[in-house]
């Protein structure tokens, strides 16, 4: 089938006007649209939280389930009925606070869920509370003298729960974001796609330093699968590896060519320097790293729970409730 | 058998099995069992084990029990106490005495009995019979440890894996004394060890060993008991406990309604086996998935109904505690679950492996907001499986999470079960959308009789919809704050729930003319069932009217309760029924029955307090 943007529309969305929500949610219309799985094929499953509004404005199936529990409800939709496309959405206290558990065994389970979370570092729908991404110091209504504690970074929670996809986007970049949107969908297994979102609420300006395409060209890298890791407004800087870490390095000068910069290799089983790309950016003089940064295929639960259950059935002689009864030590009263 | 052996008749007799938690006697017992239901006894069951994974050894809190029942009529319980007590070692005899009838005939092996073993049980001295005050002529002391080594010597077995053959003397031993068929043991070690051809081997000559020991060393027994079946029933039967019966009840269900089974659990005492049986039978497209937590057992358990299959969890009252949230929110987007408690000792973790009826107001009311949801307590092992059944049946065709309360009693006892004939059992048919609503369709458009929502299962083209824990408008299905909308939901959830029929509530007994009606719910039915018996065989008028549909109650309730001069509500928590009972039925004033000691109830104890109440 054909799908334009429209054919998964509903509804007028209920957010603050500039909320990153918007933007998000008009990505994903086309995203859908350019994958092309029915509407009626599709569910949108969210938890608790601004964010988790979406499947409202979803021309699809949908739930919008109670807080944290998206990723463990989208767990069972998807293992009972596999033909089903499952998108879970949670925003950063959804997913990392409350769910935090469910987001970790989803990933570790590598069920086939295009789990995205939007991050806005706040609880918004509480009305300004400090959430698991924002940044030591943080001043909110719960940390009047900022936070004392250090934020979970998306990506290491992924890795270190053996995630095998993991990308980002900026919410106000459209075209990136359908692309990671559509990659989430092309990839086997759980997709996590992290999308920086702003709260103009609450905290406004959290994603500032990447959230316009001047800003994205100065402080951000598009990563992309086979190509050199190269950034700047002309394109001049590329990243090498030195050591255990990465490094910058300016083509042209020191006798630096194109040819010594670091290809990106989002299928590399070993997710090291992966992770390394994930957790560049906020204050340590690299560049935010967007899109696709690790794309690794592996078996996916639901696949494996399908094939286990065809390879047992193809091994066991009962098949059915009164073939099951017969197994067992059965003795005639006459 | 030797001439001069008498061979008396019993009605019914109660073998207890106790040693060590590692001695295997759950095997022996459940060896026993099926070889006495096969010959058509009636057979009840009750495994009573320790909670500590493995307690030291010898130690008194590592005592492990299984007791039979076995009678030539039918028998509703496991027995109050037993007339043969195996005891293995010290500690066992020491803590498993008191589960003995006076006159009971004790089985002890002798080289558990060393000074280390005393001391470890807690014996002063050597005189452990004195110490005790029991009899020695009603012992059968006998060097069990040695005989065993004896027998297994030529097996090349090393000592450690013939002693985990002790068990299997002890056996043979009860089964010559009750004139049991051996070739049923034979068979049944055959097949559990079908991959161990050495182990079912001296399993097996370890029996004879011990029959053989009985045969010939009579003199310190009078008799030989048998015990003759009366009042057959025709049928094929299997030995099934209430896990392995509820999970067959799903299985059934499941299949009966066309729909995939998909388990969502997370493994907690006694409710496990539930999740391990079902996890068995992947051949009949059985999902189960073991989750991270209780909460993503039930959530992904609701998932999946909302993606179209049968969604159950199991668990027990911790686990409710943690499922109530997604409990809830089936219970607002009206879909069907199945929420399996296997009740144990609370509260917090309680007494894991023990029994109590402790969950039930927990059941009824433990989530926030308005929150009707059916509760149906199965009565017996054997029951689990219809009461599965009928809970699948409810929540699929009305909507709704329902909850089954089991309890550790009946889930771990067993009982011979008639095998069942589907086709015997009722349809189940989902209240589907029909075609014919396609864009007329909005996701809380109802049934006007049974106030029955339609279900639009994913995949259904023009049928795209939103469900969620938010209220909802009752004719769009969109968000909706209003507050008459949000007093309708609340009304419309409640009649759903009320309206959904269940059987009237049976009298048995003296129904017509008892001084005292005895009521329960779930679980104690045997107990009950017995205590009745034992007051009528002694001239009492009783009658009892047993609960196993919680909510909605049956229509006759009031009027059955109202019925009789006196009533007891027997249940074994601080008066969580008899609450519920109070609140429903206008005048309702019932004497009450109490006792929270995690273990079944003891008939005698009811039949002496019911009759004090007669005598009120």
């Amino acid at each position: 089938m054909n799908y334009t943007a429209q054919d998964f529309k509903k509804g007028q969305p209920r957010w603050c006007p500039g909320c990153g929500d918007h933007f998000f949610l008009a990505s994903l219309h086309k995203a859908m649209a350019e994958i092309g799985v029915d509407p009626w094929n599709t569910a949108v499953i969210s938890g608790i939280g601004c964010s988790s509004r979406l499947p409202h404005y979803m021309a699809t199936y949908g739930m919008n389930t109670i807080h944290g529990r998206a990723a463990a409800i989208a767990t069972g939709a998807k293992v009972a009925n596999p033909n089903l496309t499952v998108w879970q959405v949670s925003g950063d206290g959804d997913g990392l606070a409350i769910g935090g558990n469910h987001f970790i065994h989803a990933n570790r389970r590598n069920i086939n869920l295009n789990m995205i979370l939007l991050n806005n570092r706040i609880y918004g729908l509480t009305k300004g509370q400090y959430s698991p991404t924002s940044p030591r110091g943080f001043v909110s209504k719960s940390s009047p003298y900022g936070t004392v504690e250090d934020p979970f970074r998306p990506a290491e929670l992924c890795f270190g729960a053996r995630g095998h996809f993991f990308a980002r986007a900026v919410a106000t970049d459209a075209p990136a974001t359908v692309e990671v949107l559509k990659a989430a969908y092309q990839h086997k297994g759980a997709s996590v796609c992290e999308i920086l979102q702003n709260c103009v609420i609450f905290n406004n300006g959290t994603h500032d330093s990447v959230y316009t395409k001047e800003g994205r060209a100065k402080n951000a890298i598009y990563v992309e699968h086979g190509k050199p890791l190269i950034f700047g407004e002309n394109n001049e800087f590329g990243l090498i590896q030195e050591g255990f870490g990465l490094k910058i390095v300016e083509i042209g000068k020191n006798g630096i060519t194109e040819k010594d910069i670091l290809v990106h290799d989002a299928h590399c089983e070993d997710n090291t320097l992966q992770l390394k790309l994930a957790l560049m950016g906020n204050g340590d003089g690299f560049p935010i790293a967007l899109g696709v940064i690790r794309d690794v295929e592996a078996p996916t639960y639901d696949e494996s729970v399908t094939s286990q259950i065809e390879e047992v059935k193809a091994s066991k002689k009962y098949h059915n409730f009164a073939e099951l009864l017969e197994t067992n030590d059965i003795w005639e009263v006459k | 058998m030797s001439d001069e052996l008498e061979i008396k008749e019993l009605e019914e007799v109660v073998v207890r099995f106790s040693g060590d938690s590692g001695d295997g006697m759950q095997l022996a017992g459940n060896i026993f069992s099926t070889v006495s239901a096969t010959v058509g006894n009636s057979i009840s069951t009750f495994p009573d084990y320790p909670a500590d994974i493995r307690a030291p050894q010898g130690s008194l809190t590592g005592v492990s029990g299984f007791q039979v029942h076995i009678g030539a009529e039918q028998v509703y319980t496991p027995g109050d106490k037993c007339d043969v007590l195996v005891a293995m070692n010290a500690a066992a005899l020491k803590t498993q005495y008191r589960y003995a009838k006076p006159g009971a005939a004790i089985i002890i092996d002798t080289d558990s009995f060393g000074p280390k073993d005393l001391e470890k049980a807690a014996f002063k001295s050597n005189d452990y019979l004195g110490e005790m005050g029991i009899d020695p002529d009603r012992v059968i002391a006998c060097p069990i440890s040695q005989m065993v080594k004896d027998c297994l010597a030529d097996s090349g077995m090393d000592v450690k894996a013939m002693m985990k053959c002790r068990n299997m003397f002890a056996l043979g031993l009860v089964c010559w004394l009750f004139d049991r068929d051996l070739d049923v043991a034979f068979n049944y070690l055959k097949e559990k060890f079908a991959k161990k051809a050495g182990v079912a081997e001296a399993n097996i000559k370890v029996i004879k060993a011990g029959y053989d020991y009985g045969h010939n060393t009579h003199s310190s027994v009078a008799n030989v008991y048998r015990i003759e079946t009366k009042h057959k029933v025709p049928g094929r039967y299997m030995d099934i406990t209430g896990n392995k019966a509820t999970a067959y009840g799903f299985i059934a269900a499941a299949e009966k309604a066309g729909l995939k089974l998909y388990l969502g659990s997370y493994p907690i005492t006694p409710a496990t086996d539930v999740l391990h049986e079902l996890s068995k039978h992947k051949s009949l497209g059985v999902t189960t998935v073991q989750c991270e937590d209780e909460i993503a057992g039930c959530a992904s358990a609701l998932g999946a109904s909302f993606a179209g299959a049968l969604g159950v969890t199991s668990t027990s009252g911790p686990g409710i505690c943690l499922k109530s949230e997604a409990m809830n929110l089936a219970v607002i987007m009206e879909l069907p679950l199945v929420v399996l408690d296997v009740q144990r000792g609370g509260p917090a973790t309680g007494l894991p492996t023990k029994s109590e009826q402790t969950d039930l107001l927990q059941c009824l009311f433990g989530r926030n907001g308005e929150s009707p949801m059916p509760v149906i307590a199965a009565t017996s092992p054997t029951d689990c499986f219809d009461a599965a059944y009928q809970a699948s049946k409810m929540a699929l065709e009305h909507m709704t999470p329902v909850i089954l309360m089991t309890d550790a009693y009946i889930a771990n006892g067993s009982s011979a079960f008639k095998l069942p004939n589907l086709a015997d059992y009722p349809a189940i048919n989902p209240p589907y959308v029909p075609e014919e609503l396609k864009g007329k369709w909005a996701p809380y458009l109802r049934n006007e009789d049974t106030k029955v929502r339609y279900w639009a299962v994913p995949g259904r083209e023009g049928f795209e919809h939103i469900l969620g824990g938010l209220e909802k408008d009752n004719q769009t299905g969109a968000i909706s704050t209003n507050p008459e909308n949000h007093d309708l939901m609340t009304r419309l959830r409640k009649e759903k729930v009320d309206k959904i029929p269940v059987p009237d509530l049976e009298v048995l007994g003296d129904k017509d003319d008892a001084d005292l009606l005895i009521v329960g719910f779930g679980g104690t039915f045997g107990h009950l069932h017995a205590a009745m018996d034992t007051m009528r065989a002694s001239g009492k008028k009783v009658a009892m009217a047993h609960f196993k549909f919680i909510n909605p109650l049956p229509k006759n309730t009031s009027e059955v309760l109202l019925k009789y001069k006196k009533v007891v509500v027997a249940e074994q928590n601080m008066g969580q029924l008899a609450s519920w009972l109070r609140m429903k039925v206008d005048g309702f004033v019932p004497y009450q029955f109490n006792q929270v000691k995690g273990q079944p109830f003891v008939v005698e104890e009811l039949v002496n307090a019911f009759e004090d109440i007669l005598k009120k």
